[in-house]
């Protein structure tokens, strides 16, 4: 059961996550404000200009929710990753591991800390947006819990990976050759309405169009899926990692010989 | 009560290395004690077990009667560890690994800079507590994890090598600071090179050879157990060709260096007795070798021809 103890252990884990970011938060908040000031420019207005409409929406206006989450995916497993495989690097994990804090603690501190890059990161991408389109909520709450929902899906992708790891670039090769092209094949940019049949099914195995939809849905009102499928398979992402992780760090994987 | 009791403790890693064959130790409250050994010997290994870093093949390990299987928290909480090598995030700040580790411990914020305030002074640290950690000298590095270890108040206290490569004056005035926490109640389990450290600081002992306890006593009767002592005596005046004195072997070195070899059962003041009446004056003198090093070094040879 949870005591003071634990909330306590907790804070800690998410207060040294925090300072993590903003101690370098030249290389966690510019780059992707920077990234995807530059995706706004050439896709939404150089480009998109020439598309015209998609779902009813200006191009822009269509693919600045899949940029949105496309930012908050790729921070919350960025920060997790690099954090924790860092201390695994440092050896500093270890003064988690001799502590009496549980498991779940500090996986729920490092979800805490991906969420808040993911966030910090999120909010920046949409004032970004804003000054290049008008972006009204027609769902604040499912705009949201999605948003809180991926965020964690890929915190703990993150934390995985950074059990696995064994060096620099055990880190690197998920993000570049896994999430990287499932988030382009997403439907960041584009519906898969326009696709033929047999490649939208394809992308249906895509969980990552799951969730660029439903935070579009909540944003524009228009998705490509069903809205309660998305929440299921979110969910059901995020109770998966998080049990497998905690079973990682019960056997010690990475952490204890 | 025990500080720590083990049973049976069994490591094999995964190579198929055995690290630790099963091994009973116990350590009572209270005590200074040394674990020794040689490199690769597993001394680490148990250490890293006792402080969930290592995973155990077999065996119980409790600390203060807390299971380690069964009340891992309990267990934890009353052990501080000080490791052989640095693992505090260099990129931190003194001050904020202390009451990190303290919030890991569950102790709430403003006890938590009571005791980092508390060790650091105690370890003067108390000035560099601003300083990014990796801008700490190795001395200083050392006296942050011994700081560190101690900000939840453990009333174990396991020391792996703590000496290690830091200058003489430091590790006296750590040898002082550890006696002193030894003396307000905590207890210490040392694993240490320096022999010397452990000769001079800790009552009880354990030599752990090739995953095996092979010694298992107080400090005082496992140096008892050598019945022989060399000195190396610097004389004032040139020593004579040919020099004998009854009953002892002696090694002349140099013109004003003699080394004598002590039987146990003698004394010491039998030597100066027999200098003297021969006219030579003894100016200083010194143990040839460590004798707890002496000790092990014989324990450990005579394992390797026995396996042999």
């Amino acid at each position: 059961m949870p005591n003071r103890r634990h909330f306590v252990a907790l804070a800690t884990v998410v207060g040294r996550e925090f300072r993590r970011v903003r101690r370098i938060w030249i290389q966690t908040i510019v780059p992707p404000a920077i990234t995807m000031t530059l995706y706004f420019i050439i896709f939404g207005n150089l480009i998109g200009s020439r598309i015209g409409e998609m779902g009813g929406f200006t191009y822009m206006q269509f693919i600045a929710p899949g940029l949105i989450m496309m930012s908050i995916i790729s921070n919350s497993y960025g920060n997790v990753v690099s954090s924790f495989f860092g201390s695994r690097f440092g050896k500093y994990v270890e003064e988690m591991l001799v502590s009496p804090m549980p498991n779940y603690i500090m996986l729920l501190g490092y979800m805490a800390g991906g969420l808040i890059r993911g966030l910090c990161v999120g909010v920046l991408v949409t004032l970004i947006a804003l000054f290049f389109t008008d972006l009204r909520m027609e769902h604040p709450w499912v705009t949201l819990s999605i948003v809180l929902l991926t965020s964690m899906v890929f915190s703990l992708a993150g934390f995985v990976n950074a059990i696995y790891a064994r060096n620099f670039d055990g880190i690197s090769i998920i993000p570049t050759f896994v999430l990287t092209p499932l988030t382009y094949l997403g439907g960041v940019f584009y519906s898969i309405s326009l696709l033929p049949d047999f490649w939208q099914a394809v992308s249906r195995a895509n969980p990552i169009l799951y969730m660029v939809n439903a935070f579009r849905y909540g944003i524009l009102g228009v998705s490509d899926i069903s809205i309660g499928t998305a929440y299921l398979i979110i969910s059901g992402f995020v109770v998966l990692l998080f049990v497998f992780n905690l079973y990682l760090l019960r056997r010690g994987v990475g952490l204890r010989p | 009560m025990k500080a720590l009791s083990l049973r049976g403790l069994k490591k094999t890693y995964d190579n198929g290395v055995e690290a630790l064959t099963g091994i009973d130790l116990d350590v009572d409250e209270g005590d200074f004690f040394a674990l020794l050994g040689p490199n690769g010997a597993g001394k680490t290994t148990a250490i890293g077990i006792v402080t969930s870093l290592v995973n155990k093949t077999a065996g119980s390990v409790s600390v203060f009667g807390h299971d380690l299987d069964s009340d891992r928290e309990g267990a934890k909480t009353c052990i501080g560890l000080v490791p052989q090598e640095v693992n505090f995030n260099q990129f931190e700040k003194v001050y904020e690994i202390l009451t990190n580790q303290a919030g890991f411990y569950g102790l709430p914020r403003p006890l938590a800079e009571e005791r980092a305030e508390k060790h650091l002074r105690e370890l003067k640290l108390w000035d560099k507590r601003n300083e990014i950690a990796r801008h700490l000298s190795g001395g200083m590095k050392r006296r942050l994890m011994i700081a560190r270890a101690l900000v939840h108040e453990p009333p174990l206290l396991i020391l792996d090598e703590p000496t290690a490569g830091v200058d003489i004056e430091i590790r006296r005035s750590m040898w002082e600071f550890m006696k002193d926490i030894n003396a307000a109640g905590t207890t210490i389990i040392l694993t240490t090179h320096y022999l010397e450290e452990a000769e001079s600081l800790c009552r009880n002992i354990a030599i752990i050879d090739a995953g095996t306890i092979v010694e298992n006593d107080r400090m005082s009767r496992v140096l008892r157990k050598l019945n022989l002592e060399t000195f190396v005596l610097d004389v004032d005046e040139p020593l004579p060709e040919t020099l004998d004195l009854n009953g002892y072997t002696i090694r002349r070195v140099d013109d004003h260096t003699l080394e004598v070899d002590k039987p146990q059962d003698r004394s010491i003041n039998d030597v100066f007795a027999a200098l003297t009446e021969r006219g030579i004056r003894v100016g200083s003198m010194r143990n040839k070798s460590n004798r707890l090093e002496e000790l092990f070094l014989r324990m450990v040879e005579n394992r390797e021809n026995g396996s042999a």
